[in-house]
């Protein structure tokens, strides 16, 4: 069974244990940029690109790490989204609660989809998984909590932790590129561990980690699983930061947005998702005034990625660079 | 062409450049038309939206009067989530002072919410949600063209007044059809009318052979269809392959514009009953207008949200004017309080719950036969006067109404 | 519910089926030969419809004009789309395919819905076909039953040249090993080019056939496209057979839901194919790889 084989190549040989020194140097850049930013650009523009990037971020562990398309990851995102609203409106959780209680729904649902899912492969696994985003997405507009096309609105942001009051712009905005940079971070971990190499393993030959003996099932619903809680956490997030949840989060054209984000940025890379965010964030945001424009420069970039930029942006830098970013 | 609209729509409209006054904030009076500019409701409020805008600003006569306004344009896709971050970002960074329009009763309560929470100012033109000057009412927003209310009491007292007192639903599986719905059943069953049955189809729907036959089978004399957009358009066209016209019922649309009509061709639509506040042929006023809008407009005549657009940025000038300041809830207590007077609509006002409240018309779609030429679609079965047409006041639950 | 008017919910769901084999068996020639998953079906499928309408407004040529050359324009676009992109991408995963095409569709949607608007344009039946039949338990319109008849028509003379005629063994054998084939001296690449070209005009055929039933809508083929995928994967990707059956059984189970639980037609489909793939891993008529 094949898989996607064109990723950018992050070398094999990367130790678990070192931290390549131009790594560091990219992460201390993006951290830099991203703790200015707020001040040159519109915080609320940021905190959805950040949730966005973490989402991608999530999704790339599947794709790049696992060679597994998830059709279905909004799913996840928007379930989440749904839970923390629904905790921090009706429940009057503060937002801590409601975005971990999100995350954990997402958890959930990601092992049960995982463990249905993960027996399948290629075409088939992107058909399971879109086959059960459908059905959650069937279930928000039924379920009576979600408040079907109107969402739930007004979601209150609430105090972090009873100190930080999420409702001025600034704090909000440090909090969430807090949580982007735990998951940013975790994601790194995960595929620079060995647990990420057995994953890297399974990608390459299945049949050949299974002869070694790694139960490879175990270790893609793992991955399948760590990548739905940090979609959660997203989601979550995402609807504190706009107060909203809603239907857009849970459709199947949000399974495909964050394919394209990953597929730009590059799949497979540790930056990639994160600059692929940023990028169809800000497109997004530019083409506002005509939503068609919108769908015509997306279609246009998945031909051009696919056809002639595989590697994506960060993947191509890594080649010119000859280092794995 | 698209370059061309791209210009149109990008290039925000600069009018005169008075003298700018101290109260106006940052001496512009910046106006946001956020609609959908490409999706089901593009046709109906869309481009045209900004057409009718721009014509009010004109004929208002802001540029003689030293008003500097400003228009800008935004595409909401019909997400609240879009439509919100527009809307933060429009009153937060880019100080625009009043959005104009939003169709999709979801989006409108979204940016409702952001309305009132920066202290700007909302007029909902377009969009359908009963909420606006019920539960959801705020003393930054006015709803100005029709409400679901208004359909539902238009389209169904009439129609059960006038024989078709047995009913059966196709409605959207959405929570704005499900509103709908129950608001034309109230009425309905008020007027001594009675409801056979109903289907709830998922939104959206391209194919309704099947939920045609169930309508068949209730033997309803008239078919309500709580839908809009192209589920409304598909369920008629077939409707009319299915026999439901000849076989003696009758479709009366919840939610239909001038537009739809259009789309589908009088073949299809005729005899489709429903509730407009605006129609281009109703006098001399509105023919004029109209005349205008559609050598601006490609051709196309006005629905009523486009309509309803001008006649809304018309008196929020006014009321800028008289209060010279744009100050959005202050705006909106002015608007309240001045008379409204414009080729749309002639003379109404605006109730304190938000209410801007004129005639309402029940109207029927022509046989091809009665048709003079394009556009010439309804003729009008009732006319519902300005204060029974919409809610009453003490109805809605508004907590900005004085009991 | 009577069982008359069961009768009538079964044949519209069969109605609805042969629009659902028509789209899936154009996908399955496809990805039987191409190995790619043609996500741009449901746009082609749409441009159909508008090719139909233009050549009614531009040039007069009715509807049964627009049966026969609105699949040829749209299988000429699809050969050019074949050339110019998809032929780069076989020696990768085909996911690189789906993601392609996914892409096209988007751009195709987006161009048509700029041009024309999102409210549709007319398309009437043609005169022939208007009126209907009573029978008994329902009215059956004349176009309707045309649909049935026409579509069910395609789709067993496709399977019978892909099946039963040496043109089809070539085809077949071209899935299993190109290689083998081209030494035999037969132009595969052709072939291929070919083989797309007839499943995309395929789609364009069933457009014209939806014209005069639902709007000409830039965003006709949008959702279409996610549930004839799953009929597709239902039936086994690559099964000739295995897309029609499904298509037409489908149809008739998406009817009878429409009946009992209205509200989940449109999920229902996804459901099975939760169902098929966690029993049947490689669909219902797959061979297993």
């Amino acid at each position: 069974m094949a898989t996607v084989k064109e990723y950018a190549g992050a070398a094999p040989a990367a130790v678990a244990s070192a931290v390549p020194r131009h790594q560091i140097v990219a992460f201390l850049a993006m951290l830099g940029i991203l703790l200015v930013a707020p001040f040159f650009v519109y915080p609320v523009f940021l905190m959805k690109a950040l949730c966005f990037a973490l989402f991608a971020c999530a999704f790339n562990l599947l794709i790049g790490y696992v060679g597994l398309l998830s059709f279905g990851h909004a799913a996840f995102l928007g379930s989440a989204g749904y839970v923390s609203a629904h905790a921090a409106k009706v429940w009057g959780l503060p937002p801590e609660a409601a975005i971990l209680l999100g995350t954990a729904a997402a958890a959930v649902l990601g092992l049960v989809i995982g463990a249905l899912a993960i027996r399948s492969r290629g075409i088939y696994f992107a058909n399971i998984t879109l086959a059960f985003a459908q059905m959650v997405f069937f279930s928000s507009i039924q379920a009576k909590f979600t408040g079907g096309e109107d969402g739930i609105q007004a979601v209150p942001r609430g105090t972090l932790l009873g100190v930080l009051d999420l409702r001025q712009p600034y704090t909000m905005y440090f909090v969430v590129l807090a949580i982007f940079l735990g998951g940013f971070l975790v994601v790194y971990r995960a595929i620079h561990s060995p647990f990420g190499q057995v994953l890297k393993a399974i990608r390459e030959s299945e049949p050949r980690a299974i002869s070694l003996g790694y139960r490879a099932e175990h270790y893609k619903l793992l991955a399948f699983v760590l990548s739905a809680t940090l979609s959660g956490l997203a989601g979550g997030t995402k609807a504190l930061v706009f107060q909203l949840a809603s239907l857009t989060d849970v459709h199947w054209t949000m399974s495909g947005e964050v394919v394209l984000m990953t597929l730009l940025g590059g799949l497979g890379t540790v930056f990639g998702p994160v600059v692929g965010a940023f990028i169809m964030i800000t497109l997004e945001h530019s083409l506002a005034q005509i939503g068609s424009w919108l769908t015509i420069v997306q279609g246009a970039i998945f031909v051009v990625c696919v056809l002639t930029f595989r590697r994506g942006v960060v993947g191509e830098l890594a080649r010119i660079l000859r280092k794995p970013l | 062409m698209i370059i061309l609209r791209i210009l149109v729509l990008g290039v925000a409209l600069l009018l005169a450049t008075g003298p700018a006054q101290a109260q106006i904030s940052d001496g512009v009076v910046k106006i946001g038309i956020m609609n959908d500019q490409s999706g089901t409701y593009a046709d109906l409020a869309g481009p045209g939206s900004v057409v009718a805008a721009r014509m009010a600003v004109e004929d208002y006569g802001a540029a003689r009067k030293g008003l500097k306004v400003e228009i800008v344009v935004a595409d909401h896709q019909n997400k609240p989530d879009v439509g919100s971050s527009i809307a933060r970002q429009w009153f937060d960074a880019d100080k625009v002072d009043v959005i104009i329009d939003v169709p999709t009763s979801s989006v409108v309560l979204a940016v409702n919410q952001i309305a009132r929470e920066k202290n700007k100012a909302l007029i909902v033109s377009t969009g359908a949600t009963s909420d606006l000057t019920g539960a959801a009412c705020s003393p930054n927003a006015i709803h100005w063209t029709y409400d679901t209310w208004s359909l539902a009491n238009g389209t169904g007292s009439a129609i059960v007044k006038t024989g078709g007192e047995t009913w059966f639903f196709l409605t959207a599986d959405y929570k704005f059809g499900h509103d709908l719905e129950r608001d034309t059943e109230a009425v309905v069953v008020k007027n001594g009318g009675k409801v056979l049955g109903k289907v709830r189809h998922p939104f959206p729907t391209a194919d309704f052979s099947s939920f045609l036959l169930q309508a068949q089978a209730s033997k309803a004399k008239i078919i309500g269809l709580a839908n809009a957009g192209a589920d409304t358009t598909n369920a008629i066209k077939q409707g009319a392959e299915f026999g439901i016209v000849r076989g003696g019922q009758q479709f009366a649309g919840l939610l239909v514009f001038l537009t739809d009509v259009h789309s589908l061709g009088l073949e299809k639509a005729q005899g489709l009953l429903l509730t407009e506040s605006f129609y281009w042929d109703l006098n001399d006023q509105t023919r004029a207008f109209s005349k205008r809008f559609a050598e601006r407009h490609r051709g196309a005549m006005p629905t009523m949200a486009q309509a309803g657009v001008y006649s809304a940025v018309l008196h929020y000038l006014k009321s800028v004017e008289a209060l010279k300041s744009d100050d959005g809830p202050k705006v909106i207590a002015k608007m309240k309080e001045l008379p409204t007077d414009d080729p749309v609509f002639g003379k109404g006002r605006v109730r304190p719950d938000g209410r801007k409240i004129h005639p309402v018309y029940l109207f029927e779609v022509k046989k091809p036969s009665e048709s003079k030429g394009p556009w010439d679609y309804y003729k009008v079965r009732a006319t519902i006067p300005a204060e029974q047409a919409f809610r009453p006041m003490d109805q809605g639950g508004c907590p900005l109404v004085k009991k | 519910m009577a069982t008359q008017a069961l009768f009538g919910q079964l044949l519209i769901g069969l109605i609805n089926g042969a629009f659902y084999a028509m789209l899936s068996l154009g996908l399955s020639v496809i990805f039987g030969l191409l190995n790619i998953i043609n996500f741009a079906h449901g746009a082609q499928y749409m441009m159909g419809a508008f090719v139909a309408y233009f050549l009614l407004s531009l040039t007069g040529l009715g509807y049964w004009w627009s049966l026969l050359l609105a699949p040829i324009v749209v299988g000429l676009f699809g050969i050019a789309l074949e050339r110019t992109m998809l032929k780069r991408l076989y020696h990768l995963d085909h996911l690189y395919g789906l993601l392609l095409t996914f892409g096209l569709a988007l751009i195709i949607q987006g161009v048509f819905r700029n041009e024309f608007g999102s409210s549709g344009l007319p398309y009437a039946i043609p005169a022939q076909l208007t009126g209907g039949y009573n029978l008994g338990f329902m009215f059956l319109p004349a176009y309707r039953a045309w649909v049935v008849v026409f579509s069910l028509g395609v789709c067993l003379a496709t399977w019978w040249v892909i099946e039963r005629t040496k043109l089809g063994s070539y085809l077949r054998a071209a899935t299993e090993n190109p290689t083998l084939v081209r030494a035999f001296g037969i132009n595969v690449p052709r072939m291929i080019t070919l083989t797309y070209g007839f499943g995309v005009g395929l789609a364009g055929l069933a457009g014209v056939l939806a014209a005069p039933i639902y709007q000409v809508n830039p965003l006709m083929g949008a959702d279409l496209i996610i549930v004839v995928f799953a009929v597709v994967v239902i039936g086994g990707m690559g099964s000739i057979m295995g897309s029609i059956v499904t298509g037409f059984a489908l149809g008739v189970v998406e009817g009878f839901t429409k009946v009992f639980y209205p509200e989940a037609s449109n999920t229902v489909i996804f459901v099975i194919m939760a169902l098929v793939l966690l029993v049947r891993p490689t669909g219902l008529f797959g061979r297993a790889s």
